[in-house]
C-alpha cells in the first residue's frame, strides 16, 4: 500500500509559519523576566520578517492547501497593509497603559494573531478558511479592545465588540450553510459553478446565502446600517488597537470581500450589485452625517471610517479589475492617513487631559507643529482635498465607477465628500485658528469625575520620537503618494490583475 | 522654462520654512520677483502668431489612470500667468511690510497658492486642471482662517466659520467637477484608452446628451469662484473675513480662474451644450450685473463694495465669453487682466485706510486726500479704470464685450450696457467717500508711505500702461480666442478685429 504523502509548498505558507512562531515565542518570552521588555522588539522582528517573506512571492501567484488558500498579489498587498499598520499600532503602544496592565507579551501576541487572521482572510478562497480566518482575527481584537483594565469604557467596548461581532460572523456562518446546500461547494471556485449550472432562479437558498454573508461581512467593515457598533468600539479602545482595528480589519474584510462576491458570484453581477450599490450610498451619508458634530476624535474617525468604507465598497461593487486596483489603492491610502491621525491623537491622550476630545489638538499649531501638520495632511487627505493621497484614490475609485456604469455612484462619493469637509475641516480649524489663551494642561477634564486616566500621562508624550516619527512618517506617505502616486498605483494594478487578469 | 516658472514659488515657500522668522517675508518677495521675471521672459519671448501651445510640456503622471503632466501656454492663460505674477508680487511685498504672526507659515502658504494658482492656468490636462483649481483653495483656506478676522463683535461668524463656508461652496462644485472630467474622458475615450489631455478630448469629442450635465456640473464650480449671483452666498463673509494682502490677490487672480476655465475647458469640450444653453449663462451673468451694482451701492464696508462690484465685474466677463464671438471673449480675456489690476490696488488702498482711520465703515471715512494727495490720485487713477473712463484698458475690454454681445444677443447687451453706467456709481463712491467729503473729527490723515508707495505705484503703473497699449494683450490672444470660438460658431464668417480705439 503505497501512502502518497501531500506535498506542502513551505514557501507558500511560510508567512504563516513565520508570524505563528513569533507569537509563541513573545507569549513565552514574557514568561521570563529578563525577555519581557522585549515583546515590542520581537513583534517589529516578526512582522519584517513576514512582509520579507511575502515580498519574496510576489507576483508568483500559487494555490496553497488543496486550494483553500491563493497567495497571489492582491493577498499580499492586503497582508502587507495589515503588517504596516500592525507595525504602527507597535509603536504607538510603546508606554501605552493597557500594555502595561494587560502584560506586554501577551498583548503583542494577540496583536500577531490577528495580523495572522487577516494574512489568512487575504488569501481564503473556502467558506471554511474564510471563517476560520475571520474568527482568528476577531477574537484576539475583542479581547485587545477590552485591555485597559481600568477603564470602564475599554471594557465596554470590548463586550460591545465582542456581541456584535458574534452577531456578525453567526450570520455569516449561516449565511455560508446555505450557500454550501445550495451549490455543494465550499470553495469560492466551486460556488461559482455550482451557480453557473443552475443559474440563481428559484434557488431562494443560494439568495439567502448570499444576502446573510453580505450582512456578516458588512458587520465586520463597518457599512452602514451595521455599523452601529463602529463609533463605541473605536472610542472605547485603547488608542493603538483602534487604529489597527480601523485600518487593518477593513483591509482584510474587503480582501474577502472581493473575492467573495467578484470571484465566487462573479456570474451573478445583476444579483448582488445594486443591492451593495445600495449599501455602499446608504453607508456614505449615514458615516458622514454621522460624523457631523462629534466632539470625540476617535467617535468622529470611526463615521468617518463607515462613510470611508462606503466609498470602497464601490471598488467591490463594479467587479472590474479597474475597482479592484482602486480599493487596494484606496485602502493603502487610507492606512496612511487614518495612523497619521491616530499617532497624533494618541500622543495628545497622553500630554492633555481632554483625552481624544477635539479640545486636545486646540492651538496644536503653534503649540506642536510636528504633531500639527501630520494631522492636519491627514484631514486634508481624508476629506480628498488635491496633492494627497486621498485624492487620487478617489480619483481611481470615481473612474472606476464610471467606467463600470455606476456614475450615480460616483456623484454619491462626491456629495458624501462635500459634506464630509464640514468635520474634517472643524478639526483643522480646532488646531489652527482661534488659538486659546490658557494653556492647555490646567483646563478641567474632559471627563466629570476625573477618573485616573484623565490625568496627563506624559506631558512630553508630543516629543517622543515613537509617537511623532509614525505620524511624520504615514503623513509624508500621505503627500508623497499624492504628488507621486505612479509608485502606488502599480502596487495596487497587480493586485487587481491577480483577481481578474 | 514653464516648470521653473510653476514650481519657483513653492520651492521658495519650501526653503523659506527653514529660514529665520524675519526673512521670511522678504524671501518670499524675492521668490515673487523670480517668478515674475520668468513670466516676462516667456511672455517676451512668446510667438503672437502662433495659436497653439508653446512652452509645451507633456509627459506622463499616472499612466494607469491616463493623467499627464501637461502644461502650455496660449493666448488665452499668457497674460493670466503675468496677472498672476505680478499681483502676487505685489500682495506679498505688501504683507512684508507688516507683521503677521507665525511669518514662515503665513509666507509659505502665499507661495504654495501661487504655485497652485500658475498650476490652473497652465494645466493642458483636464484631471490637472482640476487638481490644481480645487488645490488652490487649502492655502487660501488657512491664510483666511488662521490669519483672518473674527466678525462676532458685528454679529458676523468668525473667520474660521467664514472660511468653512467658502470652501464648501466652492468645492461643492469642485467635487462635482471632478465627477464631471473623469466621465468626459471616459464617454470620450469609449472603450479605449483613457486620456484627460484637454486637446485629445477636443479631437474625440462627446454626444450632447452626456454634455448636458456635464456642461453644468463645470459651470457650476466656475461660477461659485467667480462667485456668480445666487452663488455668491460665501463671498461677503469671507472677504470681511479675510487678511488683505491675501483678500488682494484672491480677488484679483482666483475669481479668473473661473471664467478662464469656461474659456479652456467647457467651450472646447463642450460645444454644443454650450451653444444650447448660452441664454442661461447670459441670464446669470447679467443678474450678477445687476445684482453687483446694486449691492455695491448700498454696501458700507469697503471691503463689501470692492467685493460686490468683483462680481458685477465677473458678470461682465462672463457675458462677454458667453456672446460666444471672438470679439466678446478678447475683450473677456482684457478685462479679466483688467479687473484683476484694478481690484487688488483697491484691496491694497482699502488695506491703508483701514490702517489710518480704524474702521472699514465707508460713512466714517472722508477727507483723506486732504493729507494724503499722492494716495488720492493714486487711487483716482484706479477707480478711474474701475469706472471703465475711455482711455483705460477697462474701456477698451468693455467695448470689445459689449460689442460681442450687440451683435450676438442685443436685448442682453442693453441690460449689460446699465451696468456700465452703474459701474461709475459705485466706483466713485467708493473714491469720495473716504478721500473727499469732510473727514470724521479725529482722523488720521496720513500720505502713503514710501514702502507702500513702492507696491501701489507698479501696480498702478501697469493699468496706465494698459491703457496706453491694450494692443499688447489682444495681439497675442485674438489668435488662440478665433481658434476656440471657431470651433462654436462654425457657420458664421470669422470675425474681423476691430478698428483700433
Amino acid at each position: 500500500m503505497n501512502f502518497h504523502e501531500p506535498t506542502i509548498d513551505y514557501a507558500g505558507i511560510s508567512p504563516l509559519i513565520a508570524l505563528t512562531v513569533g507569537l509563541c515565542v513573545i507569549l513565552l518570552s514574557a514568561v521570563f523576566k529578563p525577555f519581557r521588555r522585549t515583546a515590542p522588539a520581537l513583534t517589529l522582528l516578526t512582522l519584517g520578517a513576514t512582509a520579507g517573506l511575502l515580498i519574496w512571492q510576489w507576483n508568483d501567484p500559487k494555490s496553497l492547501i488543496t486550494g483553500a488558500l491563493r497567495l497571489d498579489d492582491l493577498a499580499i498587498s492586503i497582508s502587507l497593509i495589515a503588517i504596516l499598520t500592525a507595525a504602527f499600532c507597535v509603536l504607538l503602544s510603546i508606554r501605552e497603559r493597557a500594555t502595561e496592565e494587560a502584560g506586554s507579551g501577551e498583548y503583542h501576541a494577540l496583536l500577531l494573531g490577528s495580523v495572522l487572521g487577516m494574512t489568512l482572510l487575504a488569501q481564503s478562497t473556502n467558506l471554511v478558511t474564510f471563517f476560520v480566518a475571520l474568527e482568528t482575527l476577531s477574537i484576539p481584537l475583542y479581547i485587545l479592545c477590552a485591555t485597559n483594565l481600568r477603564r470602564e469604557g475599554s471594557l465596554e467596548s470590548g463586550l460591545k465588540y465582542l456581541i456584535v461581532g458574534s452577531i456578525g460572523s453567526a450570520t455569516l456562518l449561516y449565511g455560508m450553510a446555505f450557500l454550501y446546500g445550495g451549490t455543494g461547494s465550499t470553495n469560492f471556485a466551486g460556488i461559482a459553478d455550482g451557480i453557473a449550472r443552475n443559474g440563481l432562479d428559484g434557488e431562494p437558498l443560494i439568495l439567502i446565502g448570499i444576502a446573510m454573508a453580505a450582512v456578516g461581512l458588512a458587520f465586520k467593515t463597518s457599512i452602514a446600517p451595521f455599523h452601529q457598533w463602529t463609533p463605541d468600539v473605536y472610542q472605547g479602545a485603547p488608542t493603538p488597537i483602534t487604529s489597527f482595528m480601523a485600518v487593518a480589519t477593513k483591509a482584510a474584510a474587503f480582501a474577502v470581500f472581493l473575492r467573495f462576491f467578484d470571484v465566487a458570484l462573479g456570474s451573478q453581477l445583476d444579483t448582488w450589485q445594486p443591492a451593495l450599490a445600495a449599501l455602499a450610498a446608504i453607508s456614505i451619508v449615514v458615516g458622514n452625517v454621522g460624523a457631523l458634530g462629534q466632539d470625540s476624535l476617535k467617535r468622529l474617525l470611526g463615521y468617518s471610517g463607515v462613510a470611508q468604507a462606503g466609498y470602497m465598497l464601490g471598488g467591490v461593487v463594479v467587479a472590474s479589475e479597474q475597482g479592484t486596483s482602486s480599493l487596494v489603492f484606496y485602502l493603502a491610502a487610507y492606512a496612511f492617513m487614518n495612523l497619521a491621525a491616530f499617532a497624533v491623537i494618541v500622543a495628545r491622550e497622553r500630554e492633555t487631559v481632554f483625552g481624544d476630545d477635539i479640545r486636545a489638538v486646540r492651538g496644536l499649531a503653534a503649540e506642536r507643529p510636528a504633531l500639527a501638520w501630520p494631522l492636519t495632511i491627514s484631514m486634508l487627505a481624508l476629506a480628498g482635498l488635491p496633492a494627497t493621497a486621498g485624492f487620487i484614490g478617489k480619483l481611481y475609485l470615481i473612474e472606476a465607477l464610471v467606467e463600470g456604469d455606476y456614475t450615480w455612484l460616483a456623484v454619491f462619493i462626491a456629495i458624501g465628500t462635500m459634506i464630509s469637509l464640514a468635520y474634517y475641516l472643524r478639526v483643522v480649524a480646532a488646531m489652527w485658528m482661534r488659538p486659546e489663551r490658557e494653556t492647555l494642561r490646567s483646563g478641567t477634564p474632559a471627563i466629570a469625575g476625573a477618573s485616573p486616566e484623565a490625568d496627563p500621562v506624559d506631558p512630553e508624550a508630543g516629543r517622543r520620537w515613537y509617537l511623532v516619527g509614525p505620524a511624520v512618517l504615514a503623513a509624508a506617505a500621505t503627500v508623497f503618494f499624492g504628488v507621486i502616486p505612479q509608485p502606488l498605483v502599480d502596487f495596487a494594478s497587480h493586485a487587481g490583475a491577480s483577481l481578474f487578469g | 522654462m514653464i516648470n521653473s516658472l510653476l514650481w519657483t514659488p513653492l520651492a521658495f515657500g519650501i526653503v523659506g520654512l527653514f529660514l529665520p522668522k524675519r526673512a521670511a517675508g522678504w524671501w518670499a518677495v524675492l521668490g515673487t520677483v523670480a517668478t515674475l521675471g520668468i513670466a516676462i521672459a516667456m511672455v517676451v519671448g512668446f510667438d503672437s502668431g502662433n495659436s497653439g501651445l508653446q512652452y509645451v510640456e507633456d509627459t506622463a503622471w499616472i499612466a494607469g489612470l491616463g493623467v499627464d503632466y501637461s502644461l502650455g501656454l496660449d493666448g488665452l492663460n499668457l497674460f493670466l500667468v503675468l496677472l498672476t505674477a505680478v499681483l502676487w508680487t505685489g500682495g506679498v511685498a505688501f504683507a512684508a511690510f507688516r507683521d503677521y504672526e507665525r511669518p514662515k507659515t503665513f509666507f509659505f502658504l502665499m507661495l504654495v497658492a501661487e504655485t497652485a494658482t500658475l498650476g490652473s492656468f497652465l494645466a493642458q490636462d483636464l484631471l490637472l486642471f482640476v487638481l490644481f483649481f480645487d488645490f488652490m483653495l487649502v492655502p487660501f483656506y488657512f491664510l483666511f482662517g488662521a490669519w483672518g478676522h473674527d466678525r462676532t463683535a458685528e454679529g458676523g461668524p468668525t473667520a474660521a466659520g467664514a472660511t468653512l463656508k467658502m470652501i464648501v461652496y466652492t468645492l461643492i462644485g469642485s467635487l462635482l467637477m471632478l465627477v464631471a472630467a473623469i466621465a468626459t474622458a471616459i464617454i470620450a475615450a469609449d472603450g479605449g484608452h483613457v486620456t484627460f489631455s484637454i486637446q485629445a478630448l477636443q479631437e474625440q469629442g462627446i454626444g450632447l446628451g452626456s454634455q448636458r450635465w456635464i456642461f453644468w456640473f463645470f459651470a457650476a464650480a466656475f461660477l461659485v469662484k467667480m462667485p456668480a449671483f445666487l452663488l455668491h452666498g460665501w463671498m461677503p463673509d469671507a472677504y470681511r473675513a479675510a487678511p488683505l494682502p491675501a483678500l488682494a490677490v484672491f480677488s484679483g487672480v482666483l475669481a479668473k480662474v473661473g471664467a478662464y476655465g469656461f474659456l479652456r475647458v467647457v467651450l472646447p469640450l463642450f460645444p454644443d451644450a454650450t451653444v444650447e444653453f448660452q441664454e442661461a449663462i447670459l441670464v446669470i451673468a447679467l443678474a450678477s450685473i445687476l445684482y453687483g451694482s446694486v449691492m455695491a451701492f448700498t454696501q458700507t464696508n469697503v471691503r463689501l463694495i470692492a467685493g460686490y462690484s468683483s462680481v458685477a465685474q465677473l458678470g461682465f466677463i462672463t457675458a462677454g465669453i458667453f456672446a460666444l464671438r471672438a470679439d466678446g471673449a478678447d475683450g473677456a480675456i482684457l478685462q479679466m487682466v483688467n479687473h484683476g489690476l484694478v481690484v487688488a490696488p483697491i484691496f491694497v488702498i482699502v488695506a491703508l485706510l483701514v490702517e489710518r482711520t480704524g474702521t472699514e465703515d465707508i460713512r466714517e471715512m472722508g477727507g483723506m486726500a486732504l493729507r494724503a494727495p499722492v494716495l488720492a490720485a493714486l487711487f483716482l487713477i484706479v477707480a478711474l479704470a474701475t469706472l471703465a473712463m475711455p482711455g483705460s484698458a477697462n474701456f477698451v475690454g468693455e467695448f470689445y464685450i459689449l460689442n460681442g454681445l450687440f451683435q450676438e444677443k442685443i436685448v442682453f447687451a442693453f441690460i449689460a450696457i446699465s451696468g456700465v453706467a452703474m459701474s461709475a456709481y459705485y466706483a466713485l463712491r467708493l473714491y469720495q467717500g473716504t478721500m473727499h467729503n469732510r473727514g470724521p473729527e479725529g482722523l488720521l490723515s496720513r500720505e502713503i508711505g514710501f514702502r507702500d508707495a513702492l507696491v501701489l505705484a507698479p501696480l498702478v503703473l501697469c493699468i496706465l500702461a494698459l491703457s496706453l497699449y491694450p494692443q499688447l494683450i489682444l495681439k497675442r490672444t485674438n489668435p488662440t480666442v478665433e481658434r476656440t470660438v471657431a470651433g462654436l460658431t462654425e457657420h458664421e464668417a470669422p470675425n474681423s478685429q476691430l478698428a483700433e480705439k
